[in-house]
């Protein structure tokens, strides 16, 4: 079965093409649904490789699978080949599943929009992008998938392009992205004028055996987390993430949260063998570059309003985690971290999306309220979302979020305070958040006659817009919608069981399931944290862990809730720390001033010589002109003077005669 | 040993090549007016004829020889050792026959709106002009067509171009003129010095190169003689104003020839006379090149950020891009030439489909001023989706022909030229940056009144467009059949200069491989490869034949 890996980017990409051929035939909603079939026929294949290389010996898990030659030019030879590892298969497993669940789902909320097929043609292409990107065996086949997904979240972002915002934050995020795509292309010309090539056994073997200097160690790892900075959102790239809401919901639950985003996580997990031989400052720069990210964007979402800003803080909060697990060595950690998180917030952000619909394309929060009554399936789908990213045991988000910690306490003491205090924050903007959203007081009411509110998604179904006109009601989602929240709610729940960790009433045999099986791909770069003082008291950090969720959960009730405690929502927080304002400032202001100048040197200067080079030869010539008197005793004059010039030069300045 | 044996054909067709679209051009020059339907016919019919022996040319190609293939050589004028004498390589190949294809594309899918008779003659002149000189491997006949080449480009703009094209011919033809007289001047001295070698006097670019030997004062004066012609037709910065102009006044069938193949005879010249007269003079020089190129490739994507006029746009992206294929040539590594050489075609495809659809907005809008234009993917969302494709490629995304090219150039002088690499590749940055913003603007948003009116890609314009598409993507999915005949030739030329300076060729080589199953995989390989890439190539061909039908 493992031969056949290649079946897994296959079926979406079958997909695509036949969606491209017939999608307008096949129409709403039956492209939409053979879109989800394809996904869901990936998802088998990656199940049926799955249990193949789980039947095998531990040794025996890794394989190549290659196409064919793709870019041979002498030495540099690479092949468009699969990697079939533990490592991929659990990324395809997820990344199938989560994106077939998100498929299903769009057929519902993409119901009606003049655009349906071309929407899952798009999203076809993002999976099977998505797939080669993880089943890479070499940087460059991981790099075409890697921009591929990009160009989808592009064309995604910028699904409804008439709208302003959702073009300029569809090409803010390719052009952010491109930043780090730099440092990828960098990184892949470094490895291969190190060791000959790019491929990832080939990296990684050298680095086991010690061949790969520290100095190229580090260039290679540092320039991959470049790259991985801006696919993922971290400190200072996070800046396209925000504006990538401009997108349909699905999109956003798929592309940036569960999956896409988790690419620059996924590559560092790839090349641990590389990180762990490059210079001893690298893995402490990633872990606080994941954990101030993980901080900020934390205070960032405590104070937005729009519902999918808030999530979308949140994913950058969350991803930093992973880059903290990646920077202390706690790979398995942060791939359990990913999936858990692609579990809840996939759940979370389709939960927000049927609110959204329900609420006839209303985002604002401060619009909702006691929504629980209108939409209980929603409601309740979304607060085991909720309990699962506060890290309330025993929901999975705890069992990731508490893993992360543990190695952080292992590294560094005060990596781990920030961690647990993003915790706490993170248990508190949500529960502001779902209290804003399904209890309190009902504030749709005030704005049922509101026309401003619902200028989005043109060509979303006319039927459904009963908010311009009198009435207005919030309604649950049809059951199409619902079944991947339910199904999504079961995995928050029990996601956890993948990982589980050394505590008491836990089993031996489902212990660190997930770590045992990537032992063979991570072994090399995984810290060792046996005997240090965070591991002997794993208890003691399980109660710290709860006490920040509980104590931000309370927080939250007593503020929003109860409103015992007046919020503290600064504008600093509100305006994302004027981050982005500062950047966008730059760019419209000397950015483009020098820019303008570049381009006005040229016309002036660069061009301005030429022309003037040629008006002088006019010039010139006119005057020359006036030379050619017809006399000849001028002539002759001339050349005596010139002839005594040029014996004169010979004879004194070269000494001939 | 270079003329080899497997040349010597009983038809001569690369001679054909250069004079079927002569004979075509005389023909259509001659037709009576009282016929308008027939030059056209002709036209295309003699374009066309010569695109099939291209096509025929590739496919009987030699794969994995080095050397120049079809050679063709008569004496001409004797006592001067003039010879006919052409040949095709690695190089040349693929250069010849984007030029066989481009030109019946360009005939039958663009319309000149006055005077279609002498438009098409000038047109096919302008196609024998450019295979003359990608095919002629002597010094004084390539100095012929090289010039050739600049009368009908001068006529097509001054003739059939825009608002400013006086100003615009005539820039463009002195620039070129200009640095044609250098090279004139260098051929000429090249001639004589290399004669004491000799013992003879020869213009056979073959017998200079591999029998003579230049004192390395002397190989570089001539060099620059040489470099000053090519680095104005690349066009290499600061010697690229013509462009932006050239290419804005021209007709849309001239922007598209001139990005598509006639910028590639300055680096095809550096390729194949400087590099190979000269190994000495264009190694001791590469710092220069090296730096200009880089330069190029920022300023000019700067100088397109900043464009309002669409087509200048194109035009600055195209300075930027030729700037990565010098870079290439003077990186000196097997990745980075094969890379420069496959770069020329794909630059060729892309950039001319972007002119194409540029002219077809021009059609449609009567204006090229990205601020008249808006919200055109929602009243015309296959030409958007067209334009989107091609736009793609020219930005580099992995999986079309750009990037390809781009990577293998980029990879090989980082070997080489590692901080110029640095540097270069953040040019990819800002390639996105100006293509996506002017996308937005053009194509993103409502449509005002004027926008509303733009028309759909019409059934005859996406024939035309469906061919570069095509290459588009199957030069992205699987360039190894274009690679495996440009490197011998490429390897050929490195170990020319290898063997006239003391560069040796960097070759980084795989220490520990990879472990797991190693016969197994190769079997896997090798068995897989034929069948699945013919079929990934049919597969990706089919495709995009209905990108504009599926949107």
């Amino acid at each position: 079965m493992a031969e056949l890996v290649w079946l897994i980017p296959a079926f979406p990409l079958v997909g695509f093409l036949t969606i491209l051929l017939f999608g307008r035939r096949m129409g709403d909603p039956l492209s939409g649904w053979f879109a989800t079939a394809m996904v869901f026929a990936s998802f088998i294949a990656s199940v049926g490789v799955y249990s193949d290389l789980l039947g095998m010996d531990e040794a025996e898990r890794s394989h190549v699978e290659s196409l064919f030659s793709w870019v041979p030019v002498g030495n540099l030879q690479i092949d468009l080949a699969f990697l079939v590892d533990p490592l991929s298969i659990t990324m395809c497993l997820f990344v199938t599943g989560i994106g077939g669940l998100i498929h299903m789902y769009s057929i519902g909320y993409m119901h009606g929009d003049a655009k349906f097929s071309k929407f899952f043609l798009y999203l076809n292409l993002f999976i099977f992008s998505m797939t080669l990107l993880v089943l890479g065996e070499n940087l460059l086949v991981t790099f075409l998938g890697w921009e591929g997904v990009g160009t989808c979240s592009y064309f995604l972002i910028a699904f409804w392009q008439t709208r302003e915002s959702a073009a300029t934050a569809g090409k803010k995020a390719f052009i952010t992205n491109r930043v780090g795509d730099w440092g990828v292309m960098l990184a892949m010309f470094l490895a291969f004028s190190a060791v000959g090539s790019i491929s990832y056994s080939v990296l990684n073997n050298n680095a086991e055996a010690g061949l790969l200097s520290e100095t190229t160690a580090t260039g290679i790892a540092v320039l991959l987390f470049v790259g991985a900075v801006g696919k993922s959102a971290q400190l200072p790239l996070y800046v396209w993430l925000p504006d990538a809401m401009e997108g349909p919901t699905p999109v956003s639950a798929l592309i940036h949260a569960a999956t896409m985003v988790t690419a620059g996580v996924f590559l560092m997990i790839r090349i641990n063998p590389v990180l762990a031989v490059s210079a001893d400052w690298v893995g402490p720069m990633i872990a606080w570059v994941g954990v101030v990210t993980a901080l900020f964007a934390a205070t960032i979402a405590l104070a937005q309003s729009d519902i999918k800003k808030v999530l979308a803080y949140s994913t950058i909060s969350q991803l930093g985690y992973m880059f903290l697990a990646v920077g202390t060595g706690a790979y398995v950690a942060a791939l359990f971290h990913m999936i858990t998180h692609a579990f809840f917030k996939a759940l979370l952000f389709l939960g927000s999306g049927s609110v959204i619909h329900g609420m006839n394309d209303e985002q604002d929060m401060n619009k909702m309220g006691k929504l629980f009554k209108f939409m209980p399936i929603t409601a309740s789908t979304f607060i085991v979302g909720w309990l699962a990213i506060a890290g309330v045991p025993p929901f999975a988000g705890f069992w990731s979020k508490d893993e992360i910690l543990l190695f952080a306490l292992a590294d560094n003491t005060a990596l781990y305070v920030l961690g647990l205090i993003t915790a706490l924050l993170t248990a508190l903007y949500m529960t502001r958040m779902v209290i804003m959203t399904f209890f309190g007081e009902a504030k749709w009411t005030s704005f049922a006659n509101d026309d401003e509110a619902p200028e989005v998604a043109e060509g979303e179904e006319p039927i459904e817009t009963h908010g311009a006109h009198g009435e207005f009601k919030p309604h649950e989602s049809p059951v199409i919608m619902l079944i991947p929240l339910v199904v999504l709610s079961v995995l928050a729940i029990a996601g956890g069981v993948i990982q589980l960790p050394s505590l008491w009433g836990v089993p031996d045999d489902v212990e660190h399931t997930l770590e045992s099986w990537l032992h063979a791909q991570v072994i090399f770069g995984e810290a060792d944290i046996t005997g240090t003082w965070a591991d002997e008291h794993l208890g003691l950090l399980v109660l710290f862990a709860v006490a920040s969720a509980v104590v931000g959960i309370l927080l939250g009730w007593l503020i929003y809730q109860r409103k015992r405690i007046k919020p503290w929502e600064p504008s600093l927080f509100a305006n994302g720390w004027f981050y982005d304002r500062a950047v966008t400032r730059f760019m419209g202001g000397p950015g483009r001033k020098s820019f303008e100048g570049v381009a006005e040197f040229d016309s002036k200067v660069v061009d301005g010589a030429v022309n003037g080079v040629a008006v002088a030869v006019t010039e010139t010539a006119t005057q020359a002109r006036k030379g050619q008197t017809g006399y000849v005793r001028q002539y002759a004059g001339l050349i005596g003077i010139a002839t005594v010039l040029l014996l004169g030069w010979f004879v004194v300045i070269r000494g001939i005669l | 040993m270079l003329a080899s044996e497997a040349g010597t054909l009983a038809f001569p067709i690369l001679t054909a090549i250069v004079l079927v679209p002569i004979v075509g051009a005389l023909i259509v020059a001659l037709m009576p007016k009282s016929r308008p339907e027939l030059p056209k016919m002709v036209a295309l019919l003699s374009s066309a004829a010569t695109g099939a022996m291209t096509i025929w040319l590739m496919s009987s190609f030699e794969t994995g020889d080095s050397g120049f293939q079809f050679v063709s050589k008569h004496e001409w004028i004797e006592p001067w050792g003039i010879s006919w004498h052409l040949g095709v390589d690695g190089i040349s190949l693929f250069l010849v026959v984007l030029t066989g294809v481009l030109f019946p594309l360009v005939i039958a899918g663009i319309d000149p709106h006055h005077d279609e008779r002498p438009y098409l003659a000038w047109l096919l002149m302008l196609q024998a002009g450019v295979m003359g000189s990608f095919l002629s491997l002597d010094l004084f006949v390539f100095f012929i067509f090289f010039e050739i080449v600049l009368v009908p480009m001068y006529f097509l703009i001054g003739g059939w171009g825009y608002e400013n094209r006086v100003y615009a011919a005539t820039k463009f033809f002195l620039y070129t003129m200009l640095g044609s007289a250098f090279m004139l001047v260098g051929i000429v001295a090249t001639v004589a010095i290399a004669a004491d070698d000799l013992g003879k006097t020869t213009f056979d670019l073959v017998e200079i190169a591999e029998g003579a030997s230049f004192a390395a004062s002397t190989g570089r004066w001539l060099f620059f003689a040489f470099a000053i012609a090519f680095a104005v037709k690349v066009p290499i910065f600061p010697l690229h104003t013509w462009l932006p102009d050239a290419h804005t006044q021209a007709p849309t069938a001239g922007s598209v020839v001139l990005a598509g193949v006639m910028l590639k005879l300055g680096t095809y010249g550096f390729l194949r006379f400087g590099l190979y007269l000269f190994p000495e003079a264009s190694f001791w020089s590469r710092p220069l090149w090296l730096t200009l190129a880089v330069i190029g490739i920022i300023y000019g994507a700067i100088a397109a950020t900043m464009q309002m006029d669409l087509k200048r746009l194109v035009a600055y992206s195209s300075v930027a891009h030729m700037g990565f294929i010098v870079l290439g040539i003077f990186a000196f590594t097997t990745q980075s030439m094969s890379g420069s050489t496959i770069q020329m075609i794909n630059h060729g495809v892309s950039t001319g489909a972007l002119f194409l659809l540029v002219g077809m907005i021009y059609e449609r809008r009567k204006t090229r001023k990205i601020s008249e234009l808006n919200g055109i993917q929602k009243v015309a969302p296959i030409f958007a989706a067209g334009f989107m494709i091609v736009m793609l490629s020219s930005i580099g995304v992995p999986g079309l022909n750009g990037f390809v090219g781009e990577f293998l150039i980029l990879t090989g002088s980082f070997l080489t030229a590692r901080w110029w690499t640095v540097v270069a590749a953040a040019g990819v940055i800002l390639a996105a940056l100006y293509l996506l913003w002017a996308y937005q603007r053009v194509f993103h948003g409502e449509p005002d009144e004027e926008n509303k009116k733009f028309r759909e890609l019409s059934l005859k314009e996406g024939m035309v467009l469906l061919p570069f598409i095509g290459v588009i993507v199957f030069m992205g999915v699987y360039p190894k059949p274009v690679l495996d005949r440009i490197e011998p030739t490429i390897d050929v030329l490195i170990t020319h200069v290898e063997a006239h300076t003391d560069y040796v060729e960097p070759e980084p080589t795989i220490q520990i491989g990879v472990v797991i199953d190693h016969g197994e995989e190769g079997d896997h390989g090798e068995e897989g490869e034929d069948n699945d890439t013919e079929h990934e190539g049919d597969e990706d061909d089919g495709d995009d034949g209905h990108e504009g039908e599926g949107d």
